[in-house]
This record gives C-alpha cells, structure tokens and sequence, in this order.
C-alpha cells in the first residue's frame, strides 16, 4: 500500500486558501463520483444478478480495492503515529483525521489503481497467476504486510542500513512467499519508485514535512513499504478478478431463433 | 537414484508408517499428545502475566538517594527500570476537615464550604515556607517542578490548572486559588462540577486530579454522612530535599495537629508507568486480529469431505494454539523470558505458523480413494504430502533463521519463539491432528455406511427424508474415542460474500447480524483484555468506586485476576505483582486501631453505630497512608500528560504523605456561608434514610455482578430464540427448502430475495404409456422412446407430436391415438379437426394443437413451425393425413363422449410383446434417428415421416449406447465392443441442405436427409473387446470418440480411422460419467466418486479430484467449471483450470442426478418431479419448476438442453418441455 502519510501528518502550514478551496471543489467532486458508482453498482447488482457487465465488474473490484486502501492507510498511519506520541489517543485521532484527510482516499486509490493493474498485466503477459490463489493466502499476506509496518513502527533498530536491509529482506520474502511471479516483482518495484518519487516530490515542494527530516531513513524505508504494499495490493487484485471471472460469464443467448 | 529421490523415499515411508501407527492407537496417541502439551505448558504458570499496569518499588526514606544512571551490579530485588532520577516526586498533604461539633442549624453546605476554604490559608503557608539552614534558604518555588504551557487542546482547562509555574494542584485551584472568587462563589459544587466532562470519560478527571482523592471520599456533597471532608494539596517537585520536606511537614504538624494519626512516614514508593495502551495502539491490534480471524476463516473453509467439518476446524485451531503455548512454555523453561508483548506478536506468529499444512493433510488424506481402509487411506495421504510438508518446514526454518540473524532483538527473540513453534507445531500435526483426522474419516465412514444404504438399494424410497432407516448397523469395532466434535453442519453452500454485499441489504439476515455483531464484540473483548487495556482499567474503576473498607470483606476482588497495582484498598496484595513487599505491612495496625480506639470515646462513639455523629469524627487508618492508590491507575500520567510530560517507562517517587486535620467550629462555617447557601431548600437528610442508603452500598457490587450475569444469561437466551425463530433449521442449505414448496408460491431463495425470473411454465408432452427410456435432440426436434419401445419425434419448439414410430405398423394411426388420449375437450377439438385435416394448411400445429386445456400453458394460437422452411416437410404430413382419415374416423367417434378406441389400442400396443428387443439408446442427427436395441439391431428411422430407412443387424449383443456425428455411428455394446458405422446416401454430401445459421449452436451442423434419398447404414470397423466389461458411456464429440466402461478406463478412438488414441487410466471404479466438448476438454467420473480432467490431445491427466462419495452420476463442464453430481445427491462445482473445489449444493436425498448447463451461468438440474435452476456463479437456486400435480416418486433421470434455451425431461411416462423465460427474452 503506497502511503504517503507516515510521518507526513504534521501538515504545512503553507497551503494557501485556493489550493485548499481547489481541493474542497475536488472533493465534493470525488465524493459524488464515488456516490455515483456505488449507486450504480447497486443498480446493476440488484437489476443485473443474472447478467454481470463487465465495467461494473471493474467498479467493484475497484471499490472493494479502494475501501480496503483506505482502512490499511488510516491503520497504519496510527501505527506510525503512536511511535512518536504515545499520549493523547484522543488527540491523535483529531489530528489523524482532521490534517491528512487527503491521504488515505490517494492509497485508496493507488491501491486500486495498483491491484486492478495486476490482474490486466497477468493477462496481457498471457501468463495467469496461479500461485496459491485463495483467500487464506491473501489473508496471510496482508497479516505480514501489517506485520512489516508493525515492525518499521514499533522496533528500534540500531542504525538505518540494518533498518532498511531487515525491511528489504522482509518485503522481498512477502514476495516470495507471495507471488513469485515476474510481473509482479516489476510491478512492485514500479511502483515502489513511483511512489517514493512522488513522495519525495511532495516532501522537497513542502507540502508536507516528514518528522524526521533525516533523507536517508525516509529514503531508505519508504521505497520497501512501498514494494510490499504494491505486493499485497496486487494479491488481493488477483485474487478479487479470479473470483470474478466466474461471474463475468454473461448468459450467452443462442440467437439462432428469429 | 539420486539423494533427493532417496531421501524421498525414505521420508514417504516414515510418514506412512506414521501415519498407521496415528490410525491404529488413536487414544494413547491423543492421550500422549494431551500430556505432553500439558507439560509444555507448564512454565507458563509462573511467567507473570502480561499487562501495562505500573509496578512499583518501595524504598525507606531515611537513606534515599537518587538512584544512579548505571546498573550497580547485584542490588536484590531492585528493579531494572530504578535508574537515575524520577520524572517527579509527588509529595501529598492530606487534608481532613470536619465543622465539629455538628449544629443543627447548620446546613448541608456548611459541611464543605469552610473546610474548603481553609485550603487557601494552606496553600499560603506552603508557598511560603522556607527552611532555612547552614546550606542555603530553600523554598518550595526552588523544588517544584516547573511546567510551562499546557497542551494546545486543553484549554478549557487553562483557568483551573497552574501554568508556567509550580505544578502544585488542590482545590483551589478551582477558584485560581483566590480567597475571594471562593467567597463570591454561590454554588460550589457547580463550580467543581462543570469541569467535568461529559458522558463516560476514561482517564483522570479534572475533579480527581484537583482533589487528589477519589470523589466518593471527598466529602464534598451535600448528601455526604460523614460529615468529614477529605482533599490533598499535592505538590510536584523536580528535586529531593529532606531537609525541606521535614521542616514543611514539621510545621504543618505544629499548626495543625493530628492527634490521632499514626501514618508511616518513613517509606517512599517508586511507581514505574509502562508503555500507554490507546486507542490508537489498539486499533492496529484489533485489525491484526480481524485479519488473523479472516485467515483462520478462509483457511478452515477449505476442509472438505470429512465428517464434521467445523470439529476439524476447531482441531487445527487448537493445534496452531497450543503449538504456541508449548513454544512459550518451552522458552520460558530454557531461560528466556518474553520482553515482548505476547498480544502483540501473536496473530503474526499464527500467521507464519499457518494452518497450511494442516489443510494439505486433510486435503491429502480425503483425495485418497474411498474405499480403503481408514489405517490405510490415513498412511497414504501422508506419505502422499510427506515431501511437500517437509520441504515446507525446511523452507519456513531457513528463512526463520535468517531472520535470527538480522541481529534486531525485538526479532531474534520472535523468530526464536517461531522456531519453537513450528517445531511444536509439526509435533502435534504429525501426532494430534493426524490421528483426530483418522478418527473423523472413520466416523464418517460409518456415517456414510449408513447413509448410503438405501440410496444404493436401487429406486429411491418413495419418501426420502424421514422414513429412512436410521439405525446404525454396528460398528467394526467398538469406538470409544467420540472425541465430542460438532454435529456435522452442511455448510456446502459458499456465497462470494463480497459479491452478495448488495443483496444483503435488501435480505433481513438478522441472525447472521447477530453473529456478526457477536463476533465484532468478542474481538473487541479479547483486544481489551489481552494487553490490560480495558480489564485493568475496569478493575480500577470497580477499587475506585468500591466503598473502602468492605470491597475487601465482601464482593468481588476489584482487581479481576490482572496484576495490577492499583488494587482495591483491601485487596490481597500478594495477588499483584510479587516484585514488592506488600506495601502496608501488619505491624502498624494494632496501634492504629487502638489509637483509633482512643480517639473515637471522646467525640462519642455510642452513637456511631445507628446514627451519624454529631460530632464529626476524623480518622486515619491505613488506607490513607498511601491514598492515591486509591485513584486510577491513569491519575499521575494525565496530571503529567497535561503538559506533554509522558510517564511511560519512566517512574515517579510518592513520598510520604503529610497529614493535616482541620477541626473547625460551626461559628467559623456560619461566618463563611455564602448568602445563597441557606436559600437551597433543606436537603432532606433523613438520618436513617441516609444510614440505609449506606447501608446498601457494599452489597451494591455483588448484587450489580449478579444482575449483569443474569442479564447475559438472559440475552443469550433471547438471542438463542430470536435466531431459532427467525432461521429456519436448513439455514444455508439451499435447495431442501424449496423441495416441497408448494406450487404457486412465489421463488424465491433462502433470504426471501427474489431473483427476477417470471413464471416458468412447464409444457407437458404426454403420449407415452410407460416410462421413457431415451431422449434425444438436435435443438429442432425431440425423439423420445419409451420402455414400450414406442418412438415419438416432437417438435421441440412447440412441443407438438410429430410422429410415432411404433415398432411396427403405421405411424400415423397411433400418432393420432396418442394424441387423443391427450385431450379434454372433446367438442372443440373434434370441430376444429375437421377444418384441419379440410384445409390441411397448418401441418405441424393445426392437427396436434390439443394443449388447450393443459393447466400448464395457455396458448392459443399455434406457434408457427420451425419447419416452414424446410418445403420437404409441409407435403409428407399432409399426404400423411389426407391418406388415412377414414380410418381414424372410422375408429373413434369423435362425437362420443369416451374413446373406447383409444384404450383398446393403447392395452393392444402396451401387452404386446418386444418382438425385436427394447430399445436402449436413441440418438437423433437431421431427421434421422439412430435407435439401438437389445437384440443388438441398429436402425435408422425417418423422424419426420416415421420409416424405417435402413437397419443393421451385425451384431447380437444389445447396443448400450450410441453417438452419432456427421455421418459415423458408433454403437457401443453389452460385450464391450465397439462398432462404427457409416450412414451413405446416394447422393454427394456437398449437396445436402443444413439446418440452421452453422457455427451458433453448439452442436454441429447436420446434413437434413431428404426422403427421397436411399441411406444404406455399413458396418465399418468394429472393434472387438474394446473394454473388457460392458461399456456403460459413450460420447463423441470434436472428432473423438470416448467410451468408459466398468473395466475403470477410458478410451478414446479418433472418429475418422476408428483408431483407438489413448486409453485413459486413473479410476479406481467403472466410468459412471464422460463429457467431451468441441474444445476437446474431457472430464470422467467413476463409480469411486473421482473426477479426472483429461487432455484429449496428450492423453495426460490434467487433475483428478475426488469430489463425491458414490458414483458420479452426471458430469456438464463450462468454459470455467467443471459440474458433478452425485449419489451423494451433492452438485459439486469445481474450477476446470485448478480442480479447485468452488462450492457444492446438497440436493434433498433421491434428487435425480441429472444435470444440464443452459448458459455459462446457469445449471439446471432435476429432482423429485421438478428442476431446478441455479445460478453457477454463486450457487443460488434461481427457481425451481414442478412438472406435475404428482410430484412425489417420479424423478428427473434424463434432461437435454436444447439450443433454443429450453430444456427436455422426462417425468414418468411424459415428456416436460420447460422454456427459461430470462433468456428468452434476451432472444429479442
């Protein structure tokens, strides 16, 4: 899960009002948009049981994608969160969900950017995902994917190369374990450096700031929660197109009768 | 043979010598297993158990010294976090003030008010005292600890908290500690209590805070008894200065003496906080914890074909579980002590432990054929997965051990305890699970035994459910071993939840809420009280409120069995923490009491027992030596946490506290009053009302308890019921609810969601007298034979009768007898036949439209027929009819109101004797029908005028079935051979004519034979023995042919040379069942309940499943599935790709076994005088459709989908035509 938010909660005072109104304007917008397609998602659910369409089969798989983003973003956030603060629950909660509103709906929705890519690269490459396809295993690797944030967030390691080769090691296993699959380790590793571009980006135009402002630790760590992230997004995409695919398979009419 | 192979070997061996020994010994294995956990686990006992709860460490005050930043090498019992200097040493004065003696014209007011404002007067002499010695003058500013600012989001509380000053706190600071703004004050406890926040808070409160001792003991209230109201001034000072401390608390001593007080002064307490658990620490945890329970979900629901599936589930739970325990319990035996927090890192070690190899076993140990022994088929699956799990295990080990090596303690240490586990884990799969497992297998096999009695006996019994035999025949041996697993649930049906979010809102699945919420609840329960985040907070609440001296007598322990600190005033303190002494020791006690004692005459004690004194009594007793645990455990880091001063792994100093008793005079409350105070309305203050108010306070906690658990009790109950009357008793099993659903009720499923699909309505053809025994189509037409041995072709558009083909004689006649029988009313019929048969313009509808007065269907005008394209067709019927009118007419007179007729000829057809033999398979290709009888003769009969156009009589054994493609028939026989013939036609194929657009049907196009053509039928090949025993299936399709036979294999011939490519290999029991479509995709089942996948082009064997206990009876593939039925009356669905098993419906008992797909989504199947439609995607019955009035007895044995979306069945002696309306429509 491409996260923008850890350590970025300490938002900049320097936004000016129209970027702010600009983004107000955007949200209302996304939020209508999102309200649209749940609306009709629900439509051809109710109306449609019979006969699936297939972009309605993408808009939910997107939702749920988006939806499970969003809930690991905000999770993991407090993770990093309550390294740093560990008082005040209830103001962290206030600053959590008033500064970085932004944040989670972008996982979100790089998640589902990402995990709906995986499933198109698959069958592009011709080459479908069959390793360990099934929930259990999907389940297993958002539990490590937790895990390796858990430990990024909450053990003290001695220096940051031992932090950021314990999280490569523990990321490329995810992926081993995980996927195996060539095109998943290309998409992650895309998406790893997309990510910690954009970051860096955001971070140099100061549009946020991290806590620590040490380079080499945000540096180093971010770009293999990002590789991990991109995985279990990924997984789930598969996993949530192999369901589909069963039910994308229209009621085929004979059309031989006039 | 290379090591790998070798050590293969070896380690398939062992496993399955294991695995027989697990089979044999079940008790003594379990037993073993049992004890050895047992053992494991007992370190456990004497690890303490984990909780964020603050310990503390008691120093005398005498000799303290700030203790130094290094460890000083062995120092006893000093624990490891007392290092350097605390955060703050909190020193305490312990105000007591009471208006003595007690005037009745005082009012309740009077009570608080002027203790209250001797608060100030105090709070000046403690800022300004200063000792003064040879060292230097100090004063309290100089001690205190300074804070600054409060944090931004506390600024209500700005005006009642100190800034930028001495943190020194007391209820004076509710009125900024100015004598006047208390004086002004109207109502005080107004002004104490608005600050208090609204609703239930969870930390400190301001009042507690301020007071510094818990609100019931304040005595701050208007209804208080005891007349004595007790605060303390608590001073927070950054450093250590006995000098000072002495000379405040000498000079408190000297201006207000406490006679009666005894209060230790000579030890100071170090409280060492831990780390904050929050909100926001728990959050992460309860998504750890969901995830866990989702894994554990989604991995136990791939347990299948066994016994009791939520027993196994709960077995590997609790082999996962106790594996865990043993590694902790072995840790701790070795020397290592847990640092880390066990609620914390317990779902990721569930996780990378996993519940993989526990579902390879039973997956393993199913797929091994059915009708070995349970020792057996136990070893087999083992050995079977042997190599696979121990790969696994070295794999998991290694990558383990790397991370042993990052060097992060933190992650040596939990890659230790994984280690451990795993070990443990194998341990108790290899002993626990396996033989749990055999004993499950066992048990279902004697289930099963029972179950599939009668199904085998032949026809099913005419009323399946409960007049089956149930008794149990008796077990091979006597098996003690009922581990009590659960009642088997047939939980077969699986929705993909997440595509049915949508449906859900529009069902009312109250009980499934229920559980839902019950479960969300249980999560929450478990994530509070794992890590002592709510339980030791509700414990301090319970020692808070708890009156103070009878929690310990009487009621529950406030402290729930977690170490905590904090524990009741009269708690055990060897039920906490034993790291520290008990901190009130017995020694004091006796003198306290008799001081006690000496006090209490003077200020006359008679009267204390039934009323409240006059004279108020201020005591002091032990439990004020150390007050402040009587507040929460959360007191001192919210003080602190105000300005940002975390306590968490750090400590504080409580020093002794100073006490202060205050005895004023009711002159003095009088001069103090306020004017509005004697305007409140005399409170009633009953004396005896109040006592027994009071009195009923200690029983209060035992009694809340008692009420809460009767309360639970009761919801239980509640929901219990709710759930029994809101689900019916097959909840989730679709399919037995909608069985005997009388007809006219609405579809619909379970959840009383109806999917959209209108009425079906059935079309009956009726014309046979006994039961039919063959069905063949080609989408246009519908040839149906009968055990008589009567053919009849119908129309299968409009279900017309078209011709009969009798075994001898003329067509027509009987045609016309048939359909005569069909009919109600005479009158219209024999008035609109004559016009018919006059004009002759409607042949295919006009003569047989006689289905008016069918219940069944309403139709009024004749469809138009398909055949009216076809110009050779329109004249052969009417010439038909226009030759033999007379003799129907003649037979039957239409004008009567009976047909004697009719049943003369229908007793005639029915008693005579088969001359040629029954006829056993059918197939129809064009117009012509394929029939192959038991005497061995294939014939190849006109469909449409009913001739006999050629026969073959070659061979003697009876033809058991037949394929017929393009212009090759291949006929299997009773002897295992099989003959292919060739249909000739004197004139070129290119000149046929073909039927119907080509390449939209799924069948290919076949020639239409005219009737003026000589078709001669020749015996190309035949193939002696091609099975050794009978060959009970043949299909062709894509140019192959494929027979399966009861000698276990498959074979498949090449169409062109009948050349025999493969033989297939792989049952352990005669082929049951064969499909084979134009993507050369071939699927059998056996008799031994296996499903293999074969590749036609290889001959390799793509997966072999075992899906079904019996006979696979019916076998349908999709482009993404596979469709089995069974004896088991179960429809397996698996994915053709993987062999992954997708989901199952169990059918009622005696369901018919046949099976249709009519699109990729839809499954129609049959059953006791109905069929049902299922959607493949989720596994839900769409409707179901009864054929008749007489629904019982008379199964669906054969159905045929036919190209134009409806679907053929037999029922009995008639024929069901049943069009799918959804997707008719969609035609349009």
């Amino acid at each position: 899960m491409p996260r923008l938010e850890e350590h970025c909660w300490r938002r900049s005072c320097t936004s000016r009002v129209e970027s702010k109104n600009y983004y107000r304007e955007n949200w209302v917008a996304s939020k209508a948009e999102e309200m649209m397609s749940i609306i009709t998602s629900v439509l051809s659910n109710v109306y449609g049981s019979l006969h699936s369409v297939q972009t309605a089969n993408l808009i939910r798989r997107g939702l749920v994608l988006f939806t499970v983003g969003v809930f690991l973003a905000l999770v993991l956030n407090l993770l990093q969160v309550q390294r740093n603060v560990t008082l005040f629950p209830e103001e962290v909660m206030a600053t959590l969900f008033s500064s970085a509103w932004w944040i989670p709906p972008c996982c979100g929705t790089a998640a589902a950017v990402v995990g709906l890519l995986y499933p198109c690269i698959d069958s592009h490459l011709g080459e479908p995902h069959k390793f360990k396809r099934e929930w259990a295993s999907v389940m297993r690797c958002i539990a490590v994917f937790v895990g390796i944030n858990h430990a990024s967030a909450k053990l003290d390691f001695a220096n940051n190369v031992q932090l950021s080769l314990t999280l490569a090691a523990l990321s490329l296993g995810l992926w081993w374990t995980f996927d195996r699959s060539r095109s998943g380790f290309g998409l992650g590793i895309g998406t790893a450096f997309l990510a910690t571009v954009i970051t860096q980006l955001l971070v140099y135009n100061g549009v946020y700031q991290y806590t620590y402002p040490d380079f080499l630790y945000v540096r180093s760590w971010l770009p293999c929660i990002f590789f991990s992230g991109g995985v279990t997004a990924g997984n789930i995409g598969r996993q949530l197109a192999m369901v589909t695919h069963y039910h994308n398979a229209t009621l085929t009419i004979h059309e031989n009768r006039k | 043979m290379t090591v790998r192979e070798r050590l293969r070997e070896k380690i398939s061996t062992a496993f399955y010598r294991h695995g027989l020994l697990c089979a044999s010994y079940p008790v003594p294995i379990i037993l073993f297993t049992s004890a050895s956990i047992l053992a494991c686990c007992y370190p456990l006992l004497r690890l303490p158990l984990p909780g964020t709860g603050p310990v503390e460490f008691t120093t005398r005050v005498r000799d303290y010294t700030v203790p130094s930043h290094e460890p000083q090498g062995d120092l006893g019992e000093r624990p490891d976090w007392y290092r350097g200097p605390p955060v703050a040493y909190i020193q305490q004065v312990l105000v007591k003030a009471a208006v003595s003696p007690w005037d009745s014209t005082l009012v309740p007011v009077d009570v608080f008010r002027s203790p209250l404002g001797r608060v100030f007067s105090l709070l000046e002499e403690i800022r300004n005292h200063v000792h003064n010695d040879g060292s230097g003058v100090r004063s309290l500013e100089a001690l205190c600890l300074q804070v600054t600012d409060l944090l931004p989001g506390l600024r209500r509380m700005q005006t009642v908290l100190p800034e930028h000053g001495c943190l020194l706190v007391s209820p004076g600071n509710y009125w900024q500690n100015q004598r006047e703004l208390f004086d002004s004050d109207p109502d005080l406890l107004k002004t104490v209590h608005q600050h208090e926040p609204k609703g239930l808070h969870t930390s400190a409160t301001l009042r507690d805070l301020l007071f510094g001792v818990p609100v019931k003991h304040t005595g701050v209230s208007l209804y208080s008894r005891k007349r004595v109201v007790t605060y303390t001034i608590t001073m927070v000072l950054g450093s250590y200065d006995a000098r000072f401390l002495s000379s405040l608390r000498a000079r408190l001593r000297q201006l207000h003496p406490s006679v009666n007080c005894s209060l230790r002064e000579d030890h100071m307490v170090h409280v060492h906080f831990k780390e904050e658990i929050g909100m926001a620490e728990l959050i992460p945890l309860v998504t750890t914890y969901i995830i866990l329970f989702a894994y554990i979900y989604f991995s136990t629901r791939k347990i299948d074909m066994v016994k009791s599936k939520w027993g196994l589930a709960l077995a590997a739970v609790v082999t996962v579980l106790s594996s865990l325990l043993m590694s902790v319990g072995l840790c701790t035996l070795f020397g290592l002590t847990p640092t880390l927090n066990g609620g914390e890192i317990f779902p990721y070690l569930v996780v990378v432990i996993g519940l993989e190899n526990v579902l390879v076993l039973t997956k393993s140990v199913v797929s091994t054929p059915v009708d070995l022994e349970v020792k057996l088929r136990i070893a087999q699956g083992l050995s079977n997965e042997s190599w696979s799990i121990m790969k696994n295990m070295a794999t998991e080990l290694c990558i383990i051990l790397i991370g042993y090596f990052t060097l992060v303690p933190a992650i040596q240490e939990f890659c230790l305890f994984a280690v451990v586990g795993l070990v443990s884990d194998f341990f108790l799969q290899m002993f626990f699970f396996t033989t749990v497992l055999s004993i499950d297998i066992r048990r279902m096999e004697l289930a099963d035994l029972n179950r599939r009695l009668p199904a085998e006996a032949g026809m099913p019994p005419p009323k399946p459910g409960p007049l089956r035999p149930r008794e149990a025949p008796p077990p091979p041996r006597p098996s003690p071993y009922t581990i009590t697993l659960q009642t088997p649930a047939f939980r077969n049906l699986r929705l993909p939840k997440r595509l049915r979010v949508v449906y859900f809102l529009a069902r009312t699945r109250l009980a499934q809420r229920f559980i839902m919420v019950g479960t969300v609840i249980w999560i929450g329960i478990l994530a509070y009280t794992d890590p002592a985040g709510l339980r030791t907070y509700l414990a301090a609440q319970v020692s808070e409120q708890s009156p103070l001296g009878e929690s310990g007598a009487g009621g529950l322990p406030p402290h729930l069995g977690v170490a905590s600190v904090f524990p009741g005033p009269g708690g055990d303190p060897a039920s906490t923490l034993s790291v520290l002494p008990a901190p009130a020791e017995p020694t004091p006690l006796p003198e306290n009491q008799s001081q006690g004692h000496h006090g209490a005459p003077r200020e006359g004690v008679p009267h204390q027992a039934q009323a409240p004194p006059l004279v108020p009594q201020i005591s002091w007793g032990a439990e004020d030596e150390e007050g402040w645990r009587r507040l929460s455990f959360r007191h001192w880091p919210s003080l602190f946490s105000y300005y940002n001063i975390t306590l968490a792994k750090r400590y504080i100093s409580i020093l002794p506290v100073i006490p202060v008793t205050l005895h004023l005079s009711p002159r003095e409350a009088i001069e103090t009053r306020h004017p509005q105070d004697t305007r409140h309305p005399p409170p009633f203050i009953g004396m005896y009302g109040e006592g027994s108010k009071q009195v009923i306070n200690p029983l209060s906690l035992s009694r809340v308890a008692a009420l809460g658990l009767a309360a639970g009790v009761l919801l239980v109950l509640l929901l219990f019921c709710l759930y029994r009357v809101l689900c019916p008793r097959n909840y989730g099993q679709n399919g037995v609810a909608h069985g005997r659903r009388r007809r006219g009720d609405l579809p619909c499923d379970d959840y009383g969601y109806s999917p959209p699909i209108s009425e079906i309505s059935p079309l009956l053809l009726r014309g046979h007298s006994m039961d039919i025994e063959c069905l063949a189509s080609d989408g246009m037409l519908l040839a149906s034979c009968c055990l008589a041995g009567q053919i009849r072709v119908w129309d299968a558009q409009t279900g017309d009768c078209l011709t009969v083909i009798p075994k001898h004689g003329s067509c027509l006649y009987s045609c016309i007898i048939g359909g005569w029988e069909q009919r109600d009313g005479w009158d219209t019929v024999g008035v609109a036949e004559p016009e018919n048969l006059g004009g002759g313009t409607e042949p295919g509808g006009g003569v047989f439209d006689e289905d008016e007065g069918y219940p069944l269907r309403r139709r009024t005008t004749p469809r138009p027929a398909l055949f009216e394209d076809q110009p050779d067709l329109t004249p052969l019927i009417d010439t038909n009819f226009d030759s033999q009118p007379s003799s129907h007419l003649l037979l039957t007179p239409p004008r009567d109101g009976f047909d004697f007729g009719g049943l003369v000829e229908r007793a005639y057809l029915e008693h005579e004797p088969p001359s040629l033999g029954a006829v056993w398979a059918m197939e129809l290709r064009g117009n012509l029908i394929a029939a192959g009888r038991s005497s061995g003769k294939l014939e190849l009969w006109d469909a449409v005028e009913g001739s006999l156009r050629c026969s073959n009589e070659d061979g003697v054994s009876g033809i058991t079935a037949l394929a017929f493609l393009n212009n090759r028939i291949v006929a299997a026989r009773l002897d295992g051979s099989l003959d292919f013939f060739t249909v000739d036609i004197n004139k070129p194929l290119g000149l046929l004519q073909y039927r119907g657009p080509p390449g939209r049907s799924n069948m290919p196009p076949s020639p239409c034979y005219s009737s003026e053509d000589v078709i001669s039928c020749q015996l190309t090949r035949s193939v002696q023995c091609a099975h050794q025993k009978p060959i009970t299936v043949l299909r062709a399709a894509a140019g192959r042919v494929v027979t399966g036979s009861q000698d276990h294999t498959v074979r498949v011939y090449r169409l062109e040379d009948s050349c025999c490519l493969f033989t297939l290999q792989g049952h352990s029991g005669g082929i049951t069942a064969i499909y084979i479509d134009q993507t050369m995709v071939l699927a059998s089942g056996g008799q031994d309940g296996a499903i293999c996948l074969w590749d036609v082009l290889t001959g390799s064997r793509v997966s072999h499943v075992y899906g079904h206990r019996g006979d696979v009876t019916s076998l349908v593939c999709t482009t993404s599935c596979v469709i089995s039925s069974g004896l088991d009356d179960l429809i397996c669905i698996w994915d053709r790709s993987t062999g992954i098993k997708l989901y199952s419906i169990q059918q009622e008992v005696g369901c018919g076994a046949s099976l249709g797909v009519i699109s990729e989504s839809l499954l129609v199947t049959g059953g006791q005088g109905c069929v049902s439609f299922w959607d493949l995607n989720f596994g839900d019955l769409l409707q179901t459709v009864y054929l008749g009035q007489s629904s019982d007895g008379q199964g669906v044995r054969q159905l045929v989908v036919l190209n134009n979306a409806a679907i053929v069945c037999d029922f009995g002696s008639e024929l069901s035509l049943v069009y799918v309306p959804s997707v008719l429509e969609k035609l349009d």
